[in-house]
């Protein structure tokens, strides 16, 4: 990755025509604000300077879309919310109960305690992470070129501006790993913080194999929000990346392959937000469980 | 991978959106969801109610009209008696009054034919003393010939 991007930036710089690798390099990097190495805090101007930032840096493209398309579902849905009836719904009310009551019907499956803020959870995740996969049906060049045309009023020259949130890292293990603090916590919560421990130690052989209980049961717990986010970010990560690889390849004919390979996609948006879901529902009602399975 | 803050950032999203979901978006349609399966369950239990009602009523009906028919049987009954009863009645006046106006008649008869018959009796009394009278002329004793006529006028 660094070299590639390396490889790009030098490309750029000596003018040459675009290659396929810089193309797919600049389509992979993303929009980033962070604090340069003098220490203050700007946009990165170019991939080293993002590689630089390291750490303490902010990717405001894919933050930019996760926040804002859930966000919007949410303000939209409020807004339905208010002007629904139980009168016979009309159709965009229809369309969001629909959407209620299939993840309140994979909930009430899946989650066998009482807690009401679950299936709204299951729903913010299910809707967000569709959403989010969905941006990877826009034509890979649309956003990227209108924020570079946008880019240069402000000064920046050849900006990145990566439109499919669930393609950064950070955004599918930033959800996947709160929704490990929600396991720790109703675990705690649920059995005590004894409880917690004893299922992570006394487990599967007994007391007196405790260290290597927890040899076991600990990678298997961390294993959960780290499945769980690559998962996500590598289904889609690999779908973005294969739109991209036509793109740069196909010249004219990459139409007809765009259009087989969305179709097939049109399967992976929602399958990969529903196994999100669910697992998030299985971990957390495991995590309201007294017995541990 | 760069891992960068972009992680907190969407964490942080993650608990807002979470929160604004479970206060301000959810409770809107489980309510309103709520509220119409509520709203189904009461009509299909009034559906119900009214389809035994109507089952109720429908034997009420079948009822009425069964006592209907049986109050309008009895009524006919009555009625037919009563017009028989009737009929015999003015059958018995009817004979009575032609049996009174027989009676009355006969006796009318009787009396006229009595009436005849007294004054057939003066007449003939009458006719047969003029006769004798001619025949006789004075020789016959008045009282003698008296005491012959009255025998003669007891036996007409």
């Amino acid at each position: 990755m660094a070299e590639l991007a390396e490889a790009a930036h030098a490309a750029v710089e000596h003018g040459a025509e675009t290659t396929a690798q810089e193309y797919i390099t600049h389509h992979l990097s993303y929009l980033t604000f962070g604090q340069h190495p003098d220490g203050h805090w700007g946009f990165a101007h170019t991939m080293d300077e993002a590689t630089e930032m390291g750490f303490m840096a902010f990717h405001v493209d894919t933050l930019f879309w996760s926040l804002f398309l859930c966000g919007g579902a949410l303000l939209f849905f409020r807004w339905i919310g208010k002007k629904a009836t139980s009168d016979a719904p009309n159709g965009v009310q229809n369309f969001v109960e629909s959407i209620f009551e299939f993840v309140d019907d994979r909930v009430s499956e899946g989650f066998n305690h009482k807690n009401p803020v679950i299936a709204p959870l299951a729903l913010t995740v299910f809707v967000w992470i569709l959403l989010m996969n969905l941006m990877d049906l826009v034509p890979v060049d649309w956003l990227p070129e209108l924020a570079i045309f946008i880019g240069h009023f402000f000064g920046q020259e050849h900006m990145s501006f990566k439109v499919v949130p669930t393609t950064d890292p950070n955004i599918t293990l930033g959800m996947s790993f709160s929704i490990f603090a929600l396991i720790i916590y109703y675990s705690i919560k649920n059995k005590g913080a004894w409880g917690f421990f004893s299922e992570l130690a006394f487990h599967p052989f007994g007391k007196w194999m405790m260290p290597f209980n927890l040899m076991i049961e600990i990678p298997t717990l961390l294993a959960k929000p780290i499945s769980l986010g690559l998962r996500l970010f590598g289904n889609l990560y690999a779908g973005e990346l294969l739109f991209l690889v036509i793109s740069a390849l196909l010249g004219l004919y990459q139409l007809p392959f765009h259009f087989v390979w969305a179709v097939f996609h049109i399967l992976v948006v929602p399958l990969q937000a529903f196994v999100f879901m669910m697992l998030t529902i299985v971990y957390l009602n495991a995590a309201h469980d007294g017995v541990h399975h | 991978m760069d891992i960068t803050l972009t992680i907190f950032g969407q964490s942080a999203a993650f608990f807002v959106f979470w929160w604004f979901c479970s206060t301000k978006v959810w409770p809107l349609f489980s309510n309103v969801l709520e509220e119409r399966k509520q709203r189904i369950a009461d009509g299909l239990e009034a559906a119900a109610r009214a389809q035994k009602d109507r089952e109720l009523a429908k034997n009420a009906s079948a009822d009425q009209l069964r006592e209907a028919k049986e109050h309008a049987a009895s009524i006919i009954n009555q009625a037919n008696k009563r017009a028989s009863q009737i009929v015999e009645e003015a059958k018995g006046k009817a004979r009575e009054e032609s049996e009174r106006i027989i009676a009355g008649a006969n006796a009318e008869i009787e009396h006229e034919m009595n009436r005849a018959r007294e004054a057939l009796r003066e007449q003939v009394g009458t006719i047969a003393i003029a006769g004798a009278e001619k025949i006789l002329e004075r020789s016959i004793d008045q009282a003698a010939n008296e005491e012959l006529l009255s025998k003669l006028a007891a036996e007409l």
